[in-house]
């Protein structure tokens, strides 16, 4: 009775197999054929055979791992077909290259969402929902206490903070891929062009974002300078770095860390933040229930997150869902 | 309220407490009456709006969002009022033109019915900001947990206004929320409040924990036992009398027959302990029963009668004698208590002994419940508010160890929502089972939460809404100061503030101790 469609997908620990292909989706252990999902360490591994993934996160692996000699580029909208199956990919939103996997065969429409968002991000093309038979979706902040605010108004009180308190150094904690990108367009959209200073673990991947046509305007990194030199201006560091070393030499730093799990106040009281900026590369909890509407899914497979909420809202609307238990994927930092 | 639920919110995530002091003493200086004085109530603990239980909450969150992703939603965010502020659906019109001041809220909130409750609630909900809902729900529901104790907010007070804390702790038990006569002497357009009719709280005199490079010389010092109930102030002027706890709240309700003791005009300090059926001083889990008690019945005052052993005497009629050195107030105090009922007001004798050899002996051998350890005060201590350098200490007995199994793990509330910090451990009965013998919430490093966190996460054998059973597998060093009999548990026994002394990696989980040898404790504690 507890048949699922699909039966050509198989979720397991380590990844999505899809068994007509003979190729894996994002898996986590290095295997002869693997579709890459976007360029973030949970999902995008060394070591694979060959490797599917569009030319943005190609470039992000090569940046991350050296050369990839298995490498293919699709290319967003293009088709290959693998066995008999065709592979198409789809933007998601998420960070630069970021993409949903879309599986055609033997007449079922398989899409796998990785991690998205549909909120703007200047720094990405925007997610493209697409219907299917099966969504096999994320659900990093799936619980309705997830409602993500206008980045716009969060970037407006590091803006409020900064005029309040010149002498302070603003230190920004933002995950070197993705986000640190996305926050400093949106300093710039906000009318901010003063030189932004980065941690070295932000710089190459800053580079790239600028190599691959997302201008960041004037940022330097903030090796070298002396501490006085940031008093009044930003700092972007990785959120681990915030508590580290490294930071100990910041001058009297105001502590902000951009992340969707800074809408939970103990949570953000845990980091030891003291201005938390609700902005998340992932969909809350608003956009994750929106989407399953908007695409009319007869599945839904949850690949990871706070699944269960997640599947009870299906179940509330006649919709199968089911939680797939990947190992490994790690939501805490990147989110 | 915009401007209360920021101070909050930045409170909640300032750490040093000159920044909070800060804080505060700069939203009472902008902020006018009475509000500022309503967010010094909350501030402080002392509001109290009893028509808004957080049962009524929940079925207000109940009749607009699914039950099952409420409890999801709780569980991870780990505190109802913040759980609810996110939920709760914004109104499809926003008409927040302009947010109700603190004092709105709050009288509105004071004349409540529960009746009224949940349709006032509603009302002031939907015409605010998900951080003002916040604010709101944490007013109603009482304890603000944001990191301000109730002395930190007198000290900005002091602060902000150029006062001594001294002052304000004198006067504080005269005034009532929203406080004017405060703010009036404050701004300097009244005379300090007047005590003369009052049943004043004094600050207590704290004590520090004697630590190993202390050097006193012991012919400086008395000893005494450290009781292990609750430290009282007793204070009667004018027919008035009131007990005060620790931090200053007035208890005086759940302690009637203390109060109705208290024959002769003073302040006397002490241990509030209850007896047990032999007369002598029961363990803190016997007091327990009468703690927090706001209707004490005939049968709770029959079966644990209350009484305070006393310390020390800040007021012997009207006269202040706190200057006095401790030689000279004990002896006060032993004239004083001659004339107060045997059966609810004795004095806690000073040891023998005066050497530190002579005291650890008696200090090892505290192992009668009631006693914690031992204190060591300056024979010519004044009566100083506060924890003063050299002149107390307190000095606890060592604690008792016992290598246990864990059992169960659930996430913490507050900081803590997303670790699994609160564990219950069990210990081996003859059968070969375990059976657990204690909770620990604390006693681990952050390093160590984490390390537990995971293995918690990663050996899980089946959850029970948010508790977790784990492998028994690991070993865990407890600490904890008694062993009690229980009826309450199928081990048979409680103990007495347990915490997780090491994480014993090295150990497999059949080598822990067994149920048999922590009985052992109480045979040992009683003899």
């Amino acid at each position: 009775m507890n048949t699922h469609l699909a039966t050509w997908i198989s979720p397991h620990p380590q990844g999505i197999y899809v068994k007509p292909a003979d190729a894996w989706i994002d898996p986590s252990l290095p295997k002869p054929v693997a579709l890459v999902t976007h360029g973030h360490a949970d999902h995008a591994r060394a070591g694979h055979g060959k490797v599917l993934a569009t030319p943005e996160t190609l470039a992000i692996m090569r940046h991350r791992f050296g050369p990839q000699p298995g490498a293919q580029a699709l290319a967003y909208g293009e088709t290959i077909t693998i066995g008999d199956v065709s592979v198409r990919f789809v933007p998601a939103g998420h960070v630069l290259g970021s993409a949903q996997i879309v599986l055609d065969y033997a007449g079922e429409r398989v899409v796998v969402s990785g991690d998205y968002k549909r909120r703007p991000d200047s720094t990405c093309q925007p997610f493209e929902p697409v219907a299917c038979d099966v969504f096999i979706t994320e659900a990093t902040f799936g619980l309705p206490v997830f409602r993500h605010p206008d980045a716009a108004l969060e970037i407006a009180k590091v803006l409020a903070a900064l005029a309040l308190e010149p002498e302070r150094t603003m230190l920004i904690g933002a995950y070197a891929l993705g986000k640190s990108q996305r926050l400093i367009q949106l300093l710039r959209a906000a009318g901010y062009h003063k030189p932004i200073y980065l941690h070295g673990a932000l710089v190459p991947l800053v580079a790239l974002y600028e190599q691959l046509g997302v201008p960041m305007g004037d940022v330097r990194p903030a090796a070298g300078e002396k501490p006085d030199v940031f008093r009044g201006h930003i700092v972007m560091a990785p959120p681990s770095a915030l508590n580290d070393r490294w930071s100990r030499r910041m001058l009297d730093p105001v502590t902000a860390i951009a992340s969707g799990w800074m809408q939970v106040r103990q949570r953000a009281k845990q980091r030891n933040v003291e201005l938390p900026l609700v902005i998340s590369d992932h969909a809350d909890w608003d956009e994750l229930t929106q989407t399953i509407t908007d695409i009319k899914p007869q599945e839904v497979w949850v690949t990871h997150g706070r699944e269960e909420a997640l599947i009870h809202w299906c179940a509330l609307r006649q919709i199968k869902a089911r939680a797939l238990s990947l190992l490994g994927r790690n939501d805490d930092e990147e989110a | 309220m915009r401007a209360f639920a920021a101070l909050l919110d930045r409170l909640l995530y300032t750490r040093s407490r000159n920044a909070k002091l800060a804080l505060i003493a700069q939203y009472l200086l902008l902020t006018p009456d009475p509000d500022r004085g309503w967010a010094l109530a909350a501030l402080t603990s002392e509001l109290d709006l009893p028509a808004v239980q957080p049962l009524i909450i929940r079925t207000m969150m109940a009749e607009r969002v699914d039950p099952v992703l409420f409890d999801l939603s709780y569980d991870y965010v780990g505190d109802l009022a913040e759980t609810c502020a996110l939920l709760w659906p914004e109104p499809e019109i926003v008409k927040r033109t302009e947010q109700p001041l603190l004092s709105d809220v709050v009288v509105r909130l004071a004349s409540l019915t529960r009746a009224d409750a949940p349709k006032v609630m509603a009302t002031l909900l939907d015409n605010l900001d998900a951080s003002a809902r916040w604010a709101c729900l944490k007013l109603a529901t009482g304890g603000l947990r944001i990191g301000v104790s109730a002395r930190l907010a007198k000290t900005a007070v002091a602060q902000a206004f150029s006062l001594n804390l001294d002052d304000i702790e004198e006067v504080w038990h005269g005034l009532q929320p929203p406080y004017a006569e405060l703010f009036d002497w404050a701004e300097k357009r009244a005379d300090k409040p007047s005590l003369e009719l009052l049943p004043a709280f004094r600050p207590f005199m704290l004590a520090q924990p004697l630590e190993a490079g202390d050097t006193l010389s012991p012919e400086d010092y008395l000893a005494e036992w450290k009781w292990d109930g609750i430290r009282v102030q007793v204070v009667r002027n004018a027919e008035h009398v009131r007990v005060f706890s620790r931090t200053g709240d007035d208890i005086s309700a759940s302690f009637p027959d203390v109060s109705a003791a208290m024959t002769i005009d003073g302040v006397v300090d002490g241990e509030l302990l209850v007896r047990d059926t032999t007369g002598d001083p029961a363990s803190f889990n016997k007091l327990q029963q009468r703690l927090g008690r706001k209707r004490v019945t005939a049968k709770d005052l029959a079966e644990y009668p209350a009484f305070v052993r006393l310390y020390d005497i800040l007021l012997d009629g009207k006269e202040d004698v706190r200057a006095l050195p401790l030689l000279e107030r004990k002896q006060r105090l032993n004239t004083f208590a001659v004339g107060l009922p045997a059966e609810r007001f004795d004095v806690s004798p000073v040891l023998d002994g005066d050497s530190f050899e002579a005291w650890e002996r008696l200090r090892a051998d505290a192992r009668d419940l009631a006693q914690e350890g031992l204190m060591l005060k300056r024979k010519d201590s004044a009566y100083v508010g506060g924890r003063k350098a050299g002149l107390w200490y307190k000095w606890k007995r060592d604690p008792l160890l016992a290598d246990c199994v864990l059992m169960y793990a659930q996430r913490g509330h507050g900081k803590r929502s997303s670790f699994y910090s609160d564990f219950t451990f069990g210990a081996w009965s003859t059968d070969g089972t375990l059976l657990p013998v204690g909770k620990a919430y604390f006693g681990f490093t952050d390093a160590e939460l984490k390390w537990l966190d995971s293995w918690v996460r990663n050996h899980t054998v089946s959850t029970f809404g948010p508790v977790r059973e784990v492998e028994k597998a690991l070993v865990l060093e407890v600490a904890f100061d008694a062993v009690q009999s229980s009826a309450r548990h199928k081990s048979g026994i409680a103990m007495r503030f347990p915490r997780i002394a090491r994480i014993r990696n090295d150990k497999p989980a059949n080598e822990a101790d067994t149920v048999a040898t922590l009985q052992g404790f109480i045979a040992k504690a009683a003899a």
